[in-house]
C-alpha cells in the first residue's frame, strides 16, 4: 500500500527524487494535500521532466497570485480595523507571507486568520460587518455555539472578494484542556511596520503545533507538519518548550517536533526524541493519502476525527452537541 | 486504481482512473487515436461512494485533483459522461497555463475562429459543420489562449452533442465514430463524436487568433459589431480562470479582444451560419 512518503521524501531531500519517480503520483498527492505550491518551490531548478516543470512554474505563479490575494486581503482588515486602535494579529499563511518566511513558499493560503483581544470582539465585529462582511451560516444554534464554546467568531465571508475572515481571540476553543495565554500571545506579538503584527517566533511555532495535534482531526496535517518543520528552521526551539508549557500546550509543541523530526528531518533537542505509544499513530495519519491521491487507513481517520471532538469538549457536552446536530441533520 | 487510462487531449495530459472496466473500456476506443500522457497534469477518479455502490445500483462519484463537493453522482451507464464532465472540471478548476475560455475553436492558414456563447447558442454544432467544411476543429468546449505568446491551443477532446445537433452532425459526418447514446442524463439526451482525424493528428499545432464570434441559434440571420469593451466583459464571464490568473488573464484578455474583430451573429439553420461565417472570414 502505498503512502504519502514519496511526498514527505521530496520536500525533506529534493536531490533525493530518483529519475524515475512516479511523478504523476507525486503530483496528485500535494495537490490533495495542498502542498503543490510548496513541493514546486522546493524543486526549483533541479532537473525534472519538462512536463513536471511547466506545472511547477504554473503551480509557482498560481502561488504567487495566491500570495498577493492573501496580502491584499490583510490590507482590506487592516483598513477596517486600525481605526478601532486595538492589536490585530496575522495567523497561520498570511502571517508567514507577511513576514516573508520560508513557511510561507508556495504556501496555499484560504482564509484570513487574525487574533485580536477578546475585549475588543465586539468592537471588530461591528467593524467588519458595515465595511462587506457577511456571516457564512446564518443558523442561530451554530451561531450561538460559536460564540458560547469557540475561540473564534463565526465565519464572516466579505460580499465583493468571496474571501472569508476568521476571527480568533485565542488559539484553542476555551472547552479545550489547555487554556492558552492569549493575552500573552498579543503582548508579545512583533509589529509588522503597518499597523498589523504577527506572534512572537516561539508563539508562532506553539500555534501550528496547536493547531495540527491538539484541534481538529489532522485534515491536511503535512501542510500544517510543513509549517513547523520551515518554522523550527529558521526559529530554532530555544525557549520553545518553556513558552509552550506556559500555555499548557507542551505535549502539542513536542510531539510536532517529534512527527517534523521523523518525517522532515527537523533539528530538534536530543531530549525531546523519544516517541510516546501514540507517536506511530500519528505519523499512520498524518502519511494516509495514496498515488491517486485519495485519503486512505479509513479507520485511521475515523479514530482522529472522534479524537477531535474528544479534545474540544468535555463528553457530556460532546454527547449534547452531537445529539443536537445529529436532531437537525 | 482498478481500471486507468492515460490520455493527452493538445497541451494536457490525463491519468482516469475507475472503480469499474466500462467507462474505461469506453474512452480507450474513442480516445484510441490520441497520444498517451507519460506525466499526467490532471488526475481524474471514477469512484463508488460507498464500497457496496460498486455493485448495487452502481452510481459514478466524479473526482481528482479538483472536485467540486456539490458534484451529483451519475448512473454508470453514464460513466462516459462522468469522465468527460471531471476531465473538465480538472480543466476549469486547477488549470493556469492558459487562459480558458467557454468557446469552440477552428482554424484555416493558422489562423483560429472562436465562437462563444450560453449552452444551447450552437457553438459545438457550428463547429461540427465548419470541421465538416474545410476548416480544422481544434475545440468545442475550451479555448486555450497562452497570455506570452496570444496563440490559441487546440483541446480537441470528444465533442458533445446534445438534443437535436446529434442529427446535425450525423448527416454532417456520415462516417464519425459515435460513442453510445447516453439518454436521460443531467443535460439530456447525449452522444459523444470522435473529433475528425486531422484534429487529432494536428492537436500539437496552435493557431493565432483571428476572428471571435457570439453566435446566436434560431433568430433571422443578422450580424453586428461588438466593440472590444462589450467582448472583454463577455470573455470574462466565459472564462473559468479569469479571476486566478489575477494580473497575467487580465493582460492575456485585453490583448485578445484589441487584437481580433468580435461578431454578434445570428442564425436561423446552420447552411446560413456557415454562409455568414466564411463571408466575415474573407472579411477579415
Amino acid at each position: 500500500m502505498t503512502d504519502a512518503s514519496i511526498l514527505v521524501a521530496a520536500l525533506r531531500d529534493p536531490q533525493s527524487l530518483p529519475l524515475e519517480t512516479d511523478w504523476t503520483a507525486l503530483i496528485a498527492m500535494a495537490r490533495a494535500e495542498q502542498l503543490l505550491g510548496t513541493l514546486a518551490y522546493r524543486l526549483d531548478g533541479l532537473p525534472v521532466p519538462e512536463i513536471v516543470a511547466r506545472l511547477f512554474d504554473d503551480a509557482r505563479s498560481s502561488a504567487e497570485q495566491g500570495r498577493r490575494i492573501a496580502l491584499w486581503e490583510a490590507e482590506m482588515a487592516r483598513r477596517t480595523l486600525t481605526p478601532l486602535g486595538c492589536p490585530v494579529v496575522l495567523l497561520k499563511g498570511t502571517a508567514y507571507v507577511a513576514a516573508g518566511l520560508s513557511a510561507g513558499r508556495g504556501r496555499s493560503i484560504g482564509d484570513l486568520d487574525i487574533l485580536v483581544p477578546r475585549a475588543s470582539l465586539d468592537a471588530v465585529e461591528a467593524a467588519l460587518l458595515a465595511a462587506g462582511w457577511e456571516w457564512v451560516k446564518p443558523d442561530p444554534y451554530d451561531d450561538v455555539y460559536y460564540r458560547r464554546w469557540m475561540h473564534e467568531l463565526p465565519p464572516l465571508i466579505h460580499r465583493e472578494r468571496d474571501r472569508m475572515i476568521d476571527v480568533h481571540h485565542t488559539i484553542l476553543p476555551p472547552t479545550a484542556r489547555s487554556s492558552p495565554d492569549a493575552a500573552a500571545l498579543i503582548a508579545d506579538a512583533v509589529p509588522l511596520g503597518n499597523g498589523l503584527s504577527m506572534l512572537s517566533p516561539t508563539d508562532m511555532i506553539v500555534h501550528a503545533a496547536t493547531h495540527l495535534l491538539a484541534d481538529g482531526d489532522l485534515s491536511g496535517g503535512l501542510r500544517n507538519l510543513w509549517d513547523i518543520h520551515c518554522l523550527i528552521d529558521e526559529f530554532g526551539t530555544a525557549g520553545l518548550d518553556a513558552r509552550a508549557r506556559h500555555h499548557g500546550l507542551s505535549p502539542a509543541v513536542l510531539r510536532g517536533g517529534r512527527q517534523a523530526h521523523a518525517l522532515f528531518g527537523t533539528e530538534i533537542p536530543a531530549s525531546w526524541r523519544g516517541w510516546d505509544p501514540l507517536d506511530p499513530w500519528f505519523q499512520r495519519r498524518l502519511l494516509a493519502r495514496d498515488g491517486w491521491g485519495r485519503a486512505t487507513r479509513p479507520a485511521t481517520r475515523f479514530g482522529f476525527y472522534v479524537r477531535s471532538h474528544w479534545l474540544r469538549m468535555p463528553p457530556a457536552m460532546l454527547a449534547r452537541h452531537l445529539w443536537t446536530k445529529w436532531r437537525r441533520s | 486504481m482498478k481500471h486507468a487510462l492515460s490520455v493527452r487531449i493538445g497541451p494536457v495530459g490525463f491519468r482516469i482512473g475507475s472503480d469499474w472496466r466500462a467507462p474505461i473500456e469506453q474512452l480507450t476506443d474513442l480516445y484510441r487515436d490520441y497520444p498517451t500522457a507519460p506525466i499526467a497534469d490532471y488526475t481524474v477518479r471514477l469512484f463508488a461512494s460507498r464500497a457496496w455502490r460498486r455493485w448495487v445500483r452502481p452510481s459514478v462519484t466524479i473526482g481528482g485533483d479538483y472536485m467540486l463537493p456539490e458534484a451529483a453522482p451519475l448512473p454508470l451507464s453514464q460513466g462516459l459522461l462522468a469522465a468527460e464532465m471531471a476531465m473538465n472540471l480538472q480543466l476549469a478548476l486547477g488549470h493556469r497555463r492558459h487562459l480558458l475560455l467557454h468557446a469552440s475553436v477552428v482554424e484555416r492558414d493558422g489562423r483560429a475562429l472562436l465562437m462563444t456563447g450560453e449552452s444551447g447558442a450552437g457553438k459545438s454544432t457550428l463547429a461540427t459543420l465548419l470541421a465538416a467544411h474545410g476548416w480544422r476543429f481544434m475545440g468545442d468546449e475550451f479555448a486555450l489562449l497562452d497570455g506570452e505568446t496570444g496563440q490559441i491551443h487546440a483541446f480537441p477532446r470528444l465533442i458533445s452533442l446534445k438534443g437535436t445537433s446529434v442529427a446535425a452532425a450525423t448527416s454532417a459526418w456520415p462516417d464519425g465514430r459515435f460513442g453510445p447514446l447516453l439518454a436521460g442524463t443531467p443535460k439530456g439526451d447525449i452522444r459523444h463524436l470522435v473529433p475528425p482525424v486531422d484534429a487529432i493528428a494536428r492537436m500539437d499545432e496552435p493557431a493565432i487568433p483571428a476572428l471571435l464570434l457570439f453566435p446566436r441559434h434560431g433568430f433571422a440571420a443578422d450580424t453586428r459589431e461588438v466593440p472590444a469593451s462589450e467582448a472583454f466583459v463577455r470573455l470574462t464571464q466565459a472564462s473559468t480562470n479569469y479571476v486566478a490568473l489575477g494580473e497575467a488573464g487580465f493582460a492575456a484578455l485585453t490583448g485578445l479582444v484589441r487584437a481580433i474583430p468580435a461578431r454578434a451573429i445570428d442564425y436561423p439553420d446552420g447552411a446560413t451560419a456557415i454562409r455568414q461565417v466564411e463571408e466575415l472570414w474573407a472579411r477579415t
